[in-house]
Formats: C-alpha cells, sequence, structure tokens
C-alpha cells in the first residue's frame, strides 16, 4: 500500500473498530441510523474541518472556525428576519468566508505575523462581531429552512442521510478535486513541506498561502451555513470552541499540523470518530459530557503517538 | 561551520548599552498602546487615575486593572519560557480549571489548607510534566502535544468534581482567600504575589544560566545540543515551569469564586496570554523570553477590558475593540506594514 494512506488506513481502521465495538455493547447501535446521526449532527464541523486542512497542509492553522459557524448563523437569521431568502443570505456569507479567510492570509503572508495569533484576532472578531448583533438566538422561519432541515435520503437499515450530510458529501468531493487535482493544490502541499524549497520552485507564495485561508474562511462559512439550517436558529455562541474539535479532527484524520502532509479525506473520518466517540458516551447513559473530553483527549493522544513511532513522516511526504 | 552556528545561537548575556537600547525600543510598542488606551480612559472617565485608600486598603481603576490582570500576567509569565522554548503550551486554561477543582476536592475532604495549596501547584507541575514529556521525548509538536490536556483537561475537572459528589463544588477557605483577595497592608496580596513570582523567574531566567538555555535551545535546537546545551532537559523544563504559573492562576481564580468550575474557569486565558507574550513583542518561533514586556502585554489586554467596561460601552463591543488593538499592535510591529503605511503617507502627499 502506498505509504501516504497508511494514516488514513489507520484512521478508518479505529473508526470502524469503535463502531463495532460499540454495535458490541449497545443493543441497536449498529445501524445505518446511528450512521447518519453522527453524520447529520457533525456535518457542520467537518465542513468547517475539512477547509481547515488546507490551511494546515499549507503549514498555518485556522482558529478563526468556531466564531465563523456563530457569525454566519447569526447573520442568515437577521437576514431571514429582514426578509431575505435564506440561499441569498447563504451566499453572500460564503463569499464573506472566502474573503474574510483571505484577508487572514494576506496578514499573514504580508505582515509576516504567525497565523496563530492573526486567526485569534479573527477569533475574538467575529465572536464580537455575533454579541454585537444581538445576545440571543434568533430563529430561522423561512419555509425553506424548515423543508432543509427537515430533508433526508433514506438509507437501507432504517437510517435517513440528512440533507447537512449531503451537503458535506459534496463539500469533501470538491475539497478533494481541488487539493489532488488541480496545480492549486499541489503548490499548498510544496509550500507546507518545504517553504524555501517551493519558493525557488516558482509557486506563487502569496496567492497560494491566501488561497488556502480562503478555502479555510469559505468552509467555515459553509459549516455555518449548515448549523444555522440544521437548527433553524442563529445563536451568537453557537460553534464556540469548534475549532478544537476541527483542528482534533484533522489530526486524527492524519494531517500533520507541521503542514505538507494529509489527505483531505482523512478529516471526514477523524470527524466521525469525534462524533461516535460522543454516541458511544451518550449510548451509555451513566456517563457524561466529562468522559466525553477525557476520551476525545485520550485517543488523541493515542493516536498521535502511534503515528510519531509508527510511522515515519518524512516518507509520507508527498513528492519528497 | 558547525562551531560558528552554535556559538552565534547563543545569545550574549553581558548588557551592552547596545542592547539596553534594542530592550528600551522593544518596549515602546506595548508602553505606547498602554499610555494610548489610558489616554483615552482619562479624556472619557473623569477622575480614572484618582486612587484613594478605603477600609485601609488601596482602591482605584489603576489598581483595579492590575489586580485583575495578574492571574493572566502569571500564566503569560510561564507561556514566555515555553513560547521562548520554541514551544507553547494551549493547555494552561485546563491548568487552571483541574487546579481548582483539587482544592475544592481537598477542601472537602478536609485536608490543611496549607497543603491544599501544594496539592494544587503539585498538579500544576504534574500537568507540566505530562507536556514536557511529549514535547521533549516523543518529540511532538507543542500545538498538538498540549491540544491534548487542553481538550481532556476540563473533563477531568469536571471528573474531580464527581469524586465527592460533585453537587456542591462551593468552599471557603481563610488562607486561600487571604493569597487571593485578601491585602497586605494597603496592597492586595495578590499583586505582592505576582511581584514575587515575576522576581523569581527573573531571578531564573537572568541570573542562571537556565534562561540562556531555554533561549539557545529555541534559537536553535540543534546548535544548542551541539555547544553542549541539553535542549530536551531544557523544553522540558520550560513545560514544567508554565504548568506551575497556570496552577497558581488556577489558586487565585479558584480563590476567588469560592468555588470550582472546570467548564468555565479560566477559559481563553491560554489565548489571552500568549498574546500578553506576542503584545510583549516575544516571537512564536522562539528564542527570546521578554518577562518585563510580557507583564505590560497582559496589563494592556487587561487596561482594554476594564477601559470598555468603565467607558459605558456596552459589553458586547469588548472582544470587537479587543480584536482591533490587537491587530493594531500586530501591525505596528509587522516591519512590512509599517513600511507600506509610511509609502502611503508619503505617495498622498506628492
Amino acid at each position: 500500500m502506498n505509504e501516504r494512506y497508511r494514516p488514513l488506513a489507520a484512521t478508518a481502521t479505529v473508526f470502524v473498530a469503535l463502531f463495532v465495538a460499540g454495535g458490541l455493547l449497545y443493543d441497536n447501535f449498529f445501524s445505518t441510523l446511528v450512521l447518519g446521526d453522527i453524520l447529520a449532527d457533525n456535518a457542520f464541523v467537518i465542513v468547517a474541518a475539512i477547509g481547515t486542512t488546507f490551511v494546515i497542509i499549507s503549514g498555518g492553522i485556522d482558529l478563526s472556525i468556531g466564531s465563523m459557524i456563530g457569525f454566519v448563523g447569526v447573520v442568515i437569521a437577521n437576514l431571514d428576519a429582514a426578509g431575505w431568502h435564506p440561499l441569498v443570505s447563504a451566499g453572500m456569507t460564503l463569499a464573506f468566508g472566502a474573503a474574510f479567510g483571505a484577508l487572514q492570509g494576506l496578514v499573514v503572508d504580508f505582515c509576516e505575523i504567525q497565523p496563530f495569533i492573526v486567526t485569534l484576532a479573527g477569533l475574538f472578531l467575529l465572536r464580537g462581531a455575533c454579541f454585537m448583533i444581538n445576545l440571543d438566538s434568533t430563529p430561522i422561519r423561512h419555509p425553506f429552512v424548515e423543508a432543509f432541515a427537515a430533508a433526508s435520503v433514506p438509507l437501507p437499515g432504517g437510517g435517513f442521510l440528512a440533507s447537512s450530510a449531503i451537503v458535506m458529501f459534496v463539500a469533501l468531493a470538491a475539497a478533494i478535486v481541488v487539493a489532488h487535482f488541480t496545480a492549486f493544490g499541489a503548490d499548498i502541499y510544496a509550500i507546507g513541506g518545504d517553504r524555501t524549497s517551493a519558493a525557488l520552485m516558482g509557486v506563487p507564495m502569496r496567492r497560494t498561502v491566501v488561497g488556502a485561508y480562503a478555502v479555510g474562511g469559505l468552509y467555515s462559512a459553509l459549516g455555518g451555513v449548515i448549523y444555522a439550517f440544521y437548527t433553524s436558529s442563529g445563536y451568537p455562541l453557537a460553534g464556540t470552541g469548534a475549532e478544537l474539535s476541527a483542528i482534533a479532527s484533522v489530526v486524527l484524520g492524519g494531517t500533520m499540523l507541521t503542514g505538507g502532509v494529509g489527505l483531505v479525506a482523512g478529516t471526514l473520518i477523524g470527524g466521525m470518530i469525534l462524533g461516535l466517540i460522543a454516541t458511544l458516551i451518550n449510548f451509555n447513559g451513566s456517563l457524561n459530557g466529562a468522559w466525553i473530553m477525557v476520551s476525545s483527549g485520550a485517543l488523541l493522544f493515542v493516536f498521535i503517538v502511534l503515528q510519531r513511532t509508527l510511522i515515519a513522516p518524512s516518507r509520507l511526504r508527498i513528492g519528497g | 561551520m558547525t562551531t560558528d552556528g552554535a556559538m552565534s545561537a547563543l545569545p550574549q548575556t553581558k548588557r551592552s548599552p547596545r542592547r539596553v537600547g534594542v530592550a528600551a525600543r522593544r518596549i515602546a510598542w506595548p508602553a505606547l498602546a498602554l499610555a494610548l488606551i489610558l489616554a483615552v480612559d482619562g479624556l472619557i472617565t473623569p477622575g480614572f487615575f484618582s486612587i484613594r485608600i478605603v477600609e485601609g486598603r488601596l482602591f482605584g481603576n489603576l489598581i483595579d486593572i492590575l489586580y485583575r490582570a495578574m492571574p493572566i500576567a502569571v500564566v503569560a509569565l510561564g507561556m514566555s519560557v515555553v513560547i521562548g522554548a520554541k514551544g507553547v503550551d494551549l493547555s494552561v486554561g485546563s491548568v487552571v480549571a483541574i487546579a481548582g477543582a483539587v482544592i475544592a476536592w481537598r477542601i472537602h475532604r478536609g485536608d490543611p489548607h496549607l497543603l491544599i495549596l501544594f496539592w494544587a501547584l503539585g498538579v500544576g507541575l504534574l500537568c507540566g510534566v505530562w507536556n514536557g514529556l511529549l514535547v521533549a521525548a516523543l518529540d511532538i509538536q507543542p500545538i498538538v502535544a498540549t491540544l491534548i490536556l487542553m481538550t481532556s483537561g476540563r473533563g477531568i475537572g469536571l471528573m474531580i468534581n464527581l469524586l465527592y459528589g460533585g453537587t456542591d463544588p462551593s468552599f471557603s477557605s481563610p488562607l486561600l482567600q487571604f493569597l487571593s483577595v485578601g491585602h497586605l497592608g494597603l496592597v492586595p496580596t495578590r499583586l505582592v504575589l505576582g511581584a514575587v513570582i515575576f522576581a523569581g523567574l527573573w531571578l531564573l531566567v537572568r541570573r542562571t544560566a537556565f534562561g540562556m538555555f531555554v533561549e539557545a535551545a529555541g534559537e536553535n535546537a540543534r546548535a544548542a545540543e551541539l555547544s553542549g546545551v541539553q535542549a530536551r532537559l531544557v523544553r522540558f523544563a520550560s513545560y514544567v515551569v508554565c504548568g506551575l504559573c497556570a496552577a497558581w492562576a488556577g489558586v487565585v481564580l479558584t480563590a476567588d469564586t469560592h468555588t470550582s468550575d472546570p467548564v468555565s474557569e479560566g477559559l481563553y486565558i491560554e489565548l489571552d496570554a500568549i498574546l500578553a507574550v506576542v503584545i510583549g513583542g516575544g516571537s512564536l518561533s522562539g528564542g527570546r523570553i521578554y518577562l518585563g514586556a510580557t507583564v505590560l502585554g497582559a496589563v494592556v489586554i487587561q487596561a482594554l477590558t476594564t477601559s470598555i467596561l468603565t467607558s459605558g460601552l456596552p459589553p458586547e463591543y469588548n472582544l470587537v475593540v479587543k480584536a482591533a488593538v490587537v491587530i493594531a499592535v500586530l501591525l505596528l510591529q509587522s516591519k512590512n506594514a509599517r513600511g507600506l503605511a509610511f509609502s502611503l503617507a508619503r505617495g498622498e502627499k506628492r
């Protein structure tokens, strides 16, 4: 097997093992119903995490994801109250997300400030903007959103694939094409792998960095749209801490935070593992939210150590 | 060639006049930011700078800013050491939460309160050891390594609360409350203790070889190893220092609220601490520790928050104004952005 795919295989194995373990422990766990629920509940984080995968592969980081999710929801809810069609406001927030991401990328590259700090300012700015717009949860009452939240495709075995999950799969497919079949995707890998070599080989540095953050912003805005439609509301605290779940999903998906190594598809499975853990603990009933945090951390630890010891990172570099 | 690299990686310990000049310039930006914030306060709020003595203690906005900045400043001091060693510690908020939970737990068990203080610090030490081992022994990237404790730490705090039923994590402790909200003579105790911690760290960093080793390891780990510095050990130690500092902030914050609340205690303190280091001129790429400027950075952050609250702006504006100031300070520090601003200004004149 190509060594590139080994972390992906490891992640998938962990997911299958956890899912089978859940099926052995609890009745009715091993079903498409549970699988569909995990996908529907976590679609917004996974979408945002897919965008972050681009930023992380380029060697950066994006902390503004959670705030972007909250901000987009609040904007859509308020525009809905003003009589806008949700699809129009969604399109507008997506454009805003891409522009905001691009601006963050520009500041990172032009001012040579660490991405951690730039996107931290982005986190504060967008969350603060949420609070400035309104402090309470605003319902979205448009019939389109109701239809979206209710829409689903039946799966064999009694489960449902929710509309948010379908949007997620479409976004994932687009991301895979961009990452692995375009020159822009190759440039992102090149910059993350070795900045100096990439520059010497003529990779357009600024355009690529700005582009990677723009993709990150676009996808986190899309995550926000999905969340707003799925919950039919805009809440200024929505998505708090989602940046952590997203980064954890990316890491669990086998992408290295040092940049240059990783697969977009891995992020999907990483995000599903986090969702699966939460579901497993909810199924138990006697455990509480504390267990979700601790076991997610424990899994992150096991996974990182395995990645560190079993797989030599240098052999995973693409084209290196 | 390798020896040359190794030699240049070691920062000079002697304070030449030039170095003092550089230090003055470095501290100028955060000092300017603080002066601006305070000047605006003075204009908006009459009597902003007045300091009175009420019930035998100092009282006033300036004291309040220092008082509230102290936990962030202590965490930021620890963070500046970690960042100096080219690391970062995202788990400090979780350490605050765990230390708080341990305090509530041991008080419910009836331990002597002085012992509980050591329990809390011991737990912080343990968290630092854990992070240090992940980074230094397993060679895991610092953001990822400390992300583990960051995601699970608040869960651990909640579990500790469950050890004694977890129904009522509130407590009262005269000793701990004296350390946090009490006062020594006119001055709040936590400011005195904060000054002691600062002095201790300053001695450790500037008057022993430790600081030089940290900066060398952060600047160029390989060169430091070649010149005989045990870079791994130094990096490990930096996380232990940071864990201890975070635990102390946990003691102060928990004793202040009289209860352990692992979900929200010290929330986002890691971001504020890192921000304080960066506003103080520290670079996340490592190699330098600026203790004084870091404290100044923490004071800038708190001055901003206090100003927004006293100026009558709705508290919702807090985050946006904070973001704007952060961006302004960062742009001022960036050579490229300053260059662009200057050329724009010159272009307008023509």
